[in-house]
């Protein structure tokens, strides 16, 4: 099992935002995580990640057979964790190559490989960056500084592509990207998958997993994955809307 | 340097010592205080002609009128003039017997910047007697810059053997009334160096690589005077990376460049003396005034600094730019961390036609501490087509430091065309995070934004200084970020 989550409760500042989170994914899968907004979808993929914000007060995650709570973010990208942000940071004076020569050559230290030299660097970035019909040009300007929304989102897929992880986590990575932006990233990611890794995609709408077909779909809400099913859910979804869950939900509690 | 070496150099040390090598203590230093009577005494000590001791005499008569300046963004206990010992020998013996006695902070702090061994002892002031290849290195260098007629001196030895150059230039471009500390320099200095680069001559080698070493010498008002003759080109490096311990806690150096025809001085700095504790005691105050005279036409200087150090900085490099055609030229990179201060900027001050000055300044601040960016540009009335380029970043690590930035505009000429950028970024905690996700640690993840941001200011900086450089901005916001 690459991922295992086990009862998870998490909160920001008092407020309880997972409340019980159960999910397992394994090698060569691909879940997505749907739901309405405000229902721990991005929360569940930040502290995957490790970001600091939030205070787990009950439950486990492992990965890879590594308790994932213990590691720091940066440790846990260098165990091949990939988080495909929902709002890529812009920063200026750092290009994109020398963001990830600096990221590929922590995480081969960190796995005890030699570092790339220059050349096998470069061609690595090359033949990455042609998977998301990124032009060379993007490499040496400023990581994400001045690109458009779809180009910042195209960024990240060939990040990922670049540092090739076992489990990826896009977070809303189709939200603001028209329709053959939308074709590029599926693409990419679609490439990328694997029987040696695992995807789990975060999405809003059912949009996107018409281009990345998922094996299993879950339904956040409230904090609660409050159904599971095949690909056939999300379309169940696409139709019916978030209130038919909302209901369904309400009728089991009430 | 491998370990065995490393042993016998230590080896060699402790031999020295066990012949009974006695560190002699030249008991060669004046009381505290200063009056005219100690001027004369220190300028007798140094063997000075009488035209050397009567212009001390005019600057501090003439600093007794004056009133120590006060910025509003700079803010230190007053300094007592009178608490102060104006001379001492100026090579003293070493302290220690060997590296194992030296804080062990600061070695570590060596190591990271990759200073060889020697260089270490040295500069921590250990008792060595090893013949160094630095110091062969620096004889070879004399000879061949005599082959050239290029002078390099100390500011001594200069006032003795040069008195023509030293009468006509020294002061020339800022003279003793110029400002309270340039003043006092005027009066008391005790050394520095002297660079006179002949017609037409290219200055072969950076005058640079056994500064370093002299730089844990230099004293408390230094005095530098670099002069280039028509078509002349030298480059000029001050200071040291590595940190300087000193017991002094005022440094007032006062440093003057004249490029006259055609002629070229790049002079790049380091400074990294100490700046005080995390809580912000102790550390040097450093009062520097510097100020280059493009003299003649098409003549350029260009100014480039890297401060990390101080608990204070003051300084602005400035640039006179007299003759037709000249460039002036100011890149900086000042950090503070902590509780340090700086306030430092340049003047660019356009006299002559077509005359044209850039000028990059990137301040960082960390901690609590205050970085301040004051900067003139003033075009006079001669000064036809005049232009200027300024653009002042300010970085900003944490919430409870700042920066400000002070430009000043004198426009007297309508032809004149003046630019000014200016920007204010922080590294922030997204920021972090997002590198932190792609497996970048903390450190590297400041180092990489810090070094993205000074780029265009180390690029300036000669190969060999520039990496030490970026080392030194990383060990100075070590801890910088929680």
């Amino acid at each position: 099992m690459l991922l295992e989550i086990k009862n998870l409760h998490a909160s920001i500042n008092g407020n309880e935002i997972l409340k019980g989170i159960d999910l397992k994914v394994d090698f060569g899968e691909v879940h997505a995580i749907m739901g309405p907004n405000g229902s721990g979808k991005s929360t569940l993929a930040s502290i995957l990640a490790g970001r600091e914000d939030y205070e787990i007060t009950e439950g486990e995650i492992w990965y890879n057979g590594k308790n994932l709570l213990e590691l720091a973010p940066e440790d846990r990208a260098r165990e091949g964790l990939f988080l495909a942000f929902q709002y890529p940071v812009e920063i200026p004076g750092v290009s994109n190559t020398n963001l990830l020569k600096t990221a590929v050559n922590e995480i081969r230290k960190y796995r005890g490989e030699e570092e790339l030299d220059a050349i096998e660097f470069l061609q690595l970035l090359k033949e990455k960056s042609k998977l998301v019909n990124l032009d060379e040009k993007f490499l040496s300007r400023s990581v994400n500084e001045g690109f458009s929304g779809g180009e910042k989102k195209r960024n990240e897929i060939f990040q990922m592509a670049v540092l090739n992880p076992k489990l990826a986590i896009l977070d809303e990575t189709d939200s603001g990207l028209d329709i053959d932006a939308l074709r590029i990233v599926a693409n990419g990611v679609n490439t990328l998958r694997s029987n040696e890794n695992a995807i789990v995609v975060v999405t809003h709408y059912q949009r996107l997993l018409n281009y990345i077909i998922p094996d299993y779909v879950h339904v956040l809400y409230q904090g609660k994955i409050v159904k599971s099913g095949s690909k056939e859910l999300a379309l169940e979804l696409e139709e019916k809307g978030y209130d038919w869950i909302k209901n369904q939900t309400e009728e089991v509690s009430a | 340097m491998s370990v065995t070496e490393t042993q016998k150099i230590e080896e060699l040390a402790n031999r020295e010592y066990k012949y009974g090598f006695v560190t002699e203590v030249e008991e060669d230093k004046l009381p505290k205080g200063l009056n005219e009577d100690i001027i004369r005494q220190l300028s007798e000590k140094k063997g000075e002609p009488d035209w050397m001791l009567e212009w001390r005499l005019k600057a501090y008569r003439h600093w007794l009128t004056m009133t120590e300046p006060h910025w509003p963004n700079v803010k230190y206990d007053p300094i007592d003039y009178q608490d102060i010992s104006y001379y001492s020998a100026p090579k003293k013996k070493p302290k220690y017997n060997s590296l194992d006695e030296i804080d062990p902070a600061i070695r570590e702090t060596y190591n990271k910047l990759g200073i060889p061994l020697e260089e270490q002892m040295m500069l921590a002031g250990v008792a060595v007697d090893a013949v160094f290849d630095s110091v062969s290195v620096a004889t070879t260098f004399k000879d061949k810059l005599k082959e050239l007629g290029i002078i390099f001196c100390s500011m001594s030895e200069a006032i003795k053997e040069h008195p023509d150059l030293i009468k006509k230039y020294l002061g020339s471009v800022v003279p003793y009334t110029d400002n309270f500390f340039a003043a006092l320099n005027s009066a008391v200095f005790s050394d520095g160096s002297f660079v006179y680069v002949p017609k037409g001559v290219r200055c072969p080698m950076e005058l640079s690589t056994y500064f370093r070493i002299n730089a844990s010498e230099t004293g408390q008002f230094e005095r530098t005077l670099i002069v280039a003759d028509e078509g002349a080109y030298v480059s000029y490096l001050e200071g040291c990376t590595a940190p300087i311990r000193d017991e002094n806690q005022l440094h007032a150096a006062v440093v003057e460049l004249i490029a006259l025809d055609n002629a070229t001085i790049k002079y790049s700095t380091v400074q990294n003396w100490y700046p005080g504790d995390k809580e912000g005691k102790g550390g040097i105050y450093n009062f520097v005034t510097k100020r280059g005279l493009c003299k003649g036409v098409n003549s350029k200087i260009s100014w480039t600094q890297v401060e990390t150090g101080s608990a204070i900085t003051w300084k602005y490099p400035s640039c006179i730019l007299q003759g037709d055609n000249s460039i002036g030229e100011f890149y900086s990179v000042a950090v503070t961390n902590n509780y340090q201060q700086a306030d430092t900027g340049t003047k660019m001050i356009h006299i002559g036609k077509n005359t044209k000055s850039t000028i990059v300044s990137k301040g960082i601040s960390a901690g609590r501490s205050n970085n301040s960016y004051r900067g003139l540009v003033k075009i006079g009335k001669k000064a036809e087509n005049a232009r200027n380029f300024s653009q002042c970043d300010s970085l900003l690590i944490g919430d409870k430091c700042g920066a400000h930035t002070f430009p000043y505009l004198e426009i007297n000429n309508p032809t004149a065309q003046v630019e000014h950028e200016a920007t204010t970024s922080k590294i922030g905690e997204d920021q972090i995070f997002y590198l932190n996700q792609r497996g970048i640690s903390k450190e590297d993840a400041v180092n990489l934004i810090v070094n993205g941001y000074v780029k265009e200011v180390l690029a300036e900086l000669p190969m060999e200084f520039a990496v030490e450089a970026q080392k030194l901005l990383s060990i100075s916001l070590e801890g910088s970020v929680g």
